[in-house]
């Protein structure tokens, strides 16, 4: 009957976003007087997941799982879900969790809400808070299943802390050929550098830098602040800069503690997009860009000229708070 | 080829969004209703099995009549024919099972949906139709070829993308990349004259559960002004001792 976390990982590490949904399905099960179970896939450090409140964790070692494959991993939270006898079941919001959640939920007949912002509202009826509109409203909605599944949004809830003594217990689920219908041929991922999906900072540009031979200075910033870029829908039409790193309401979603926009005017779908931002800077020559309105911060000048200064006074910032 | 595109009928992007019957219910008024982006994306690309590999296009949408305009541009823009299930699609749960009992009898060789819409952003209804129906599925797809019974398919992932190799029946999430934003097309006068010729037919819903409801909306909290600066050293400065972030 404990609360089921499904805790990522890479290169037998987990991701930073496992210790957010070990975190939150700790405060779940805290809520519902039981207690909270993770089920890893190939990772070499489970014990640290008792410092977020897990008791238990379903450790799985198969080299066929090295490689994400949505329809076997959900297959496997599957059967530790019912090893388990778990109703509730925690997930991310990573693009890999999403391509799973759905397939999990078909399976166990479960009400499956994503993109959850807090703790339960309440535990019966089960009601969370979650973004809608693309992050223009929010909505408070209700599971009415008996196995429910929450997604949790990035960045949202928090890590919280919870020292407990984990059990580490080793699971050996059945994985089928069946499972691997669809097959990986090639994964071509950037290494070594902050992703959208999970950076801290964000630095992100629009049409206002006047073509792709001025991103120099855009990666520059980033490369100073570790931070991820991105770009608005425009530049990525425009074909300046990669798909991937359009953010907005028909891009990917931003969560980052921090989001610098530089040339970047603001349009409705563009906010949307990053609102989920704890912190926004905005640089712009325009006083009049919309984003101004959406901002914490900002500076009202040219790009060409502001950017490079606060690189040069962040690397000196570096230095004094290395 | 057959394939099936699901559409769903969502608030324009440029849309303000606001809650009415006491935060019980989006407010439609004054909203322009179109084909989800994500599912739009699919569909151009549909057009262009059908034109380069003779495939044959049906669309299906759940909802009720007010749903009929949107449909009716996906069929102007090229589609053959459609299908509506009447019934409000409050739950992606409920929506799921409903589309997945026409596809079960549709002989369906590939299934486009969007990688979610851009309203409610549940993102499930194509990942629950492949396990209800266990048939091969693809999320977040930006390209995808078919040859034969053969597909290949790239997928975003968090920091880059993923190709992968599959076989039909598939369904894929869909999203901007397997067309561009260039490659999407307008209805021409032609095209709208024909699409009222074309079959549109109403079934009605099943049995079917619903998991999720909604119970209230609520709109972000307003935003305080925005603190300008004019130099980098006060910016940072901020950021490091007021916001905390760096």
């Amino acid at each position: 009957m404990s609360v089921l976390v499904y805790t990522e990982s890479e290169n037998g590490k987990f991701k930073k976003n496992a210790f957010e949904v070990a975190s939150y399905a700790f405060e779940i099960a805290k809520q519902m007087g039981t207690t909270a179970t993770a089920v890893s896939f190939n990772v070499s450090n489970n014990e640290v997941l008792g410092d977020y409140g897990i008791s238990k964790i379903l450790t799985i070692k198969n080299d066929t799982l090295s490689t994400f494959n949505a329809k076997a991993f959900s297959s496997c939270i599957n059967q530790a879900a019912e090893k388990e006898g778990s109703k509730i079941i925690i997930l991310s919001s990573s693009t890999d969790t999403k391509f799973l959640a759905p397939i999990l939920a078909g399976h166990l007949k479960a009400g499956y809400i994503p993109n959850v912002v807090a703790a339960p509202e309440s535990t019966s009826p089960f009601i969370v808070k979650r973004t809608t509109f693309s992050n223009k409203g929010f909505a408070f909605s209700e599971i009415n299943t008996t196995v429910k599944i929450v997604g949790v949004s990035n960045n949202s809830f928090g890590v919280t802390e919870h020292k407990v003594s984990a059990t580490i217990e080793d699971f050996n689920p059945t994985v089928t050929d069946g499972d691997f219908s669809t097959k990986s041929i090639e994964i071509d991922k950037v290494v070594g550098k902050a992703t959208i999906a999970d950076a801290d900072i964000v630095v992100s540009g629009g049409r206002g830098l006047k073509g792709p031979e001025n991103w120099g200075m855009i990666e520059e910033l980033a490369d100073v602040l570790g931070a991820a870029t991105a770009c608005s829908k425009p530049v990525s039409d425009l074909g300046w800069r990669p798909h991937g790193e359009h953010v907005g309401q028909t891009g990917k979603p931003v969560a980052s503690n921090l989001y610098i926009a530089i040339g970047i005017s603001g349009a409705i779908q563009h906010l949307a997009g990053v609102s989920s931002s704890k912190v926004k800077v905005v640089i712009n020559i325009d006083p009049e860009a919309p984003f101004f309105k959406a901002a914490d911060y900002g500076i009202v000048g040219d790009a060409f000229e502001v950017v490079p200064r606060l690189i040069e006074k962040l690397k000196e910032f570096k230095a004094q708070n290395a | 080829m057959k394939i099936l595109v699901c559409i769903s009928n969502v608030p324009d992007t440029t849309s303000k969004i606001n809650f009415t019957n006491g935060d019980t219910k989006f407010d439609t008024n004054g909203v322009q209703f179109v084909i989800n982006p994500n599912d739009e994306f699919g569909l151009t690309r549909a057009m262009w099995f059908k034109e380069k590999q003779g495939a044959t296009v049906h669309i299906a949408t759940v909802g009720g009549a007010n749903v009929e305009p949107t449909m009716r541009k996906a069929l102007a823009i090229g589609a053959d024919e459609a299908i509506r299930i009447n019934a409000e699609p409050t739950d992606g749960f409920f929506v799921a099972q409903q589309l997945a009992n026409i596809i079960k009898d549709g002989a369906y060789d590939l299934i486009i949906a969007g990688r979610e819409s851009i309203d409610y952003n549940g993102g499930m209804v194509p990942g629950i139709i492949a396990s209800v129906l266990d048939i091969n599925f693809i999320n977040t797809c930006t390209n995808l070829e078919i040859d034969g019974a053969n597909a290949t398919a790239t997928r975003e992932i968090d920091g880059g993308k993923e190709k992968i190799a599959t076989t039909l029946p598939l369904i894929i999430g869909g999203q901007k990349g397997l067309v561009e934003e260039s490659d999407l097309r307008i209805p021409n006068m032609r095209g709208i004259m024909m699409a009222r010729q074309k079959k549109l037919t109403i079934v009605e819903p099943i049995d079917a559960i619903k998991a999720t409801q909604d119970t209230k909306f609520e709109k972000p909290a307003a935003k305080g002004a925005v603190k300008l600066v004019t130099s980098v050293d006060e910016l940072v400065n901020l950021l490091h001792n007021e916001a905390k972030v760096i």
